[in-house]
């Protein structure tokens, strides 16, 4: 059985691989909506984060033969504060200025990490082995799925759905809600707001963090390998809605499956698919697909 | 600048003229090279810093001085596009007094500034890029390609395979002059010894993820996976091969690997590819030797172009010796006269296309046993003699071919 002249065992494995790398958009586009959300910072370094957080695993595994498992709760810790130190220092002094602001210190930091690492470790990048327990694949008759893929499509689905809880479901998520909607009023309640926007921060970029050690023995690890996802990871927030925790997650998986379904049948299309939906998008629902029109 | 200075300076420039009739005829007083690489992009290891210091180290042992006068290195990054490799070269060449420019990694960019070499009468020194271009429908007198080229990669690493039995193929290319350039001579090379070519998909520059390519190559059923990429582009295409298990019943053949390829990808998973390199830095006493200073300096091996880096700007400053003059039209013709005899290469000669024509040779990536440590990477399995190596001239569509 073919689907528009694509076998069916080729077309079931395209979306298989489409959830995997929409995982990836998936865990990077919920840090930042998160972060757009509650700081209204359009937070380029997303994707530096993201690259910081492989290369902290490498360099744990490799100067202090930190394994694979640790690293995974290591490194986002590692990078977390690092990333609640530079709000702290440089980006709690540029809220309610213009946006522009924002993106320009974030891209700033993108050039400063990017360029430190290409100094320090090349641009060819550094192998990352796959942890032994997850090496081998499994036969799922209409294609091979390496093991540790299937992992990261687990781990992904997991780590977004403990977002989704403590936002929605815990004290601190209510706080941070309410900081999103009113922090003047959540602030007059004895809620400590400026200290909610560093751990937010801290958090958001500790996830980008998480998604680069996932990342690290599937690419290897390269200063680059976060601003090649950012820009994709960007569209996909747009398209789900700003600051939508749910719309960024599920977006990213759909988002991932169109990419994948693209490469067959018109490979040369894929990296610019993504950015067709998102103009689709914002002609036809200018807040997103799960965005509410603001007032 | 003021009106008066202006004169004095032209009456001095006359003066000098006048003074020293029979001296060298340099222009400005100085024979400045500019290396045009990737300092920052995806090919910044195959090129960028590596590249710079080698032209350095060649200009350092030529005694920084030809004919008397001073010779001055600068470079610039063209970011892989190669709108701004043109803007910079015409820069370079109309305001900044550059004579050659060397290194080229990225074929798109290549082919762009040997556009403005051929305008402008400059010389340019291709060893990053392998596009068929330069020396046939891009050719002038004043543009050599030197390291090696796509031909020279599809009759070592593609015959080669082809003859262990390799006679269906499928492409993973990337997607830009470099990637097609090299699909389609490996192509020819397939077609010539009766074989097929059941397929290509062609992905962007710095593409992260290949399952995708990968799922369709296996779909393809070829027996041969052709990767007509290069850098963090193959590295990973060979990877997610290894990763989703087409190495099991397919071979894949990467078409152009660097030895900063196969260190990024470890001998675990690079042991018993194929390679084409003009050079390694473990071949004799002479290329070690370069290979150590290099080291020192760099902090890793070189890899082919950036020995020819170092090679090609020796045969420019030679020539310049030889010519008496930076003149490119005289400068043109002693390189391709002398022939070139360093650790890169015996009896090289530059060809009148601007081919530079030498011995090619293909490696094998050892396996982790047969290392013995970091970048003893390569065994030798067969010279690819200079006659075979490249494209003949008689194929060739230079207008300075005479046919």
């Amino acid at each position: 059985m073919d689907i528009f002249g694509v076998p069916i065992q080729a077309f079931l494995g395209q979306i298989m691989l489409g959830l995997v790398n929409g995982a990836f958009y998936a865990v990077l586009s919920l840090g930042l909506a998160i972060i757009f959300g509650l700081l209204r910072i359009v937070n380029f370094a997303h994707g530096a984060f993201f690259m910081a957080g492989a290369f902290v695993a490498y360099m744990a595994g490799s100067y202090f033969g930190v394994g694979y498992w640790p690293a995974l709760f290591v490194a986002p810790v590692v990078v977390g504060i690092a990333g609640a130190l530079f709000e702290r220092l440089f980006l709690r002094r540029i809220y309610g200025l213009d946006p522009i602001y924002g993106l320009l210190l974030t891209f700033g930091l993108v050039l400063v990490l990017e360029g430190g690492f290409r100094v320090a470790f090349g641009s060819s990048g550094q192998p990352f082995p796959t942890p032994p327990e997850l090496r081998g694949v499994w036969n799922l008759g209409f294609m091979i799925l390496p093991v540790y893929r299937a992992f990261v499509i687990g781990v992904a689905i997991v780590v977004c759905l403990a977002t989704w809880f403590v936002i929605e479901k815990t004290r601190i998520g209510a706080h941070l809600r309410a900081a999103t909607e009113r922090p003047e009023l959540t602030q007059s309640f004895g809620i400590n707001v400026p200290m909610l926007l560093t751990i937010t921060y801290g958090a958001g970029v500790g996830l980008a963090a998480f998604a680069g050690v996932l990342a690290a023995p599937i690419q290897h690890v390269y200063p680059s390998m976060g601003s090649d996802l950012v820009i994709i990871v960007f569209a996909i927030v747009v398209i789900g809605g700003l600051g939508s925790i749910f719309g960024s997650a599920v977006t990213g998986l759909g988002l991932g499956v169109v990419e994948g379904l693209t490469k067959v049948y018109y490979s040369q299309a894929s990296a610019t698919v993504v950015f067709l939906v998102m103009a689709l998008v914002l002609l036809l629902r200018p807040a997103g697909l799960f965005g509410r029109e603001e007032n | 600048m003021a009106r008066s200075s202006r004169l004095s300076l032209a009456a001095s420039a006359l003066l000098a003229v006048t003074a020293w009739p029979a001296s060298a005829q340099i222009s400005d007083d100085v024979v400045r090279i500019g290396v045009l690489a990737d300092m920052s992009g995806i090919y910044a290891d195959l090129s960028g810093k590596g590249a710079v210091e080698a032209v350095r180290m060649a200009v350092e042992d030529f005694g920084g001085t030809v004919l008397g006068k001073k010779i001055d290195v600068v470079f610039a990054d063209h970011l892989n596009k190669p709108d701004i490799g043109a803007a910079k070269a015409r820069e370079w060449f109309d305001t900044g007094g550059v004579d050659m420019i060397n290194d080229l990694a990225n074929s798109g960019v290549a082919r762009a500034v040997a556009t403005v070499a051929k305008e402008k009468k400059r010389h340019i020194i291709v060893n990053g890029a392998s596009n068929m271009g330069i020396t046939n429908e891009l050719c002038s007198p004043y543009a050599i390609h030197y390291a090696y080229d796509a031909y020279s990669l599809a009759h070592g690493t593609g015959k080669a395979v082809v003859e262990q039995g390799g006679k269906t193929w499928f492409f993973l290319t990337v997607d830009f002059a470099f990637g097609i350039g090299l699909e389609q001579q490996v192509s020819n090379v397939v077609r010539a010894n009766k074989g097929r070519v059941v397929g290509a998909a062609r992905h962007p520059l710095a593409t992260t993820d290949f399952s995708s390519y990968i799922l369709q190559a296996q779909a393809s059923k070829a027996e041969i996976i052709g990767i007509a990429s290069t850098g963090a582009d193959a590295v990973n295409a060979i990877k997610a091969a290894a990763e989703f298990g087409a190495t099991k019943n397919q071979k894949l053949a990467a078409l152009l690997l660097w030895i900063e390829d196969v260190h990024s990808l470890g001998l675990q998973t690079a042991q018993g590819l194929l390679l084409t390199n003009a050079w390694y830095w473990d071949a004799n006493d002479e290329s070690r030797a370069f290979g150590q200073r290099f080291m020192k300096r760099v902090g890793k091996m070189p890899n082919m172009a950036q020995a020819a880096d170092y090679s090609s700007t020796m045969h420019y400053l030679n020539a310049v010796k030889a010519a008496g003059t930076d003149d490119p039209d005289k400068v043109s013709a002693k390189m391709r006269e002398l022939p070139i005899n360093d650790f890169f290469t015996r009896n090289g000669t530059v060809r009148v296309d601007g081919r530079m024509v030498h011995d090619m040779y293909l490696w094998q990536v050892k396996t982790p046993a047969e290392s013995k440590g970091a970048w003893d990477y390569l065994k030798p399995v067969a010279t690819i003699p200079a006659a075979q190596a490249f494209q003949p001239l008689s194929e060739s569509t230079c207008y300075l071919v005479k046919k």
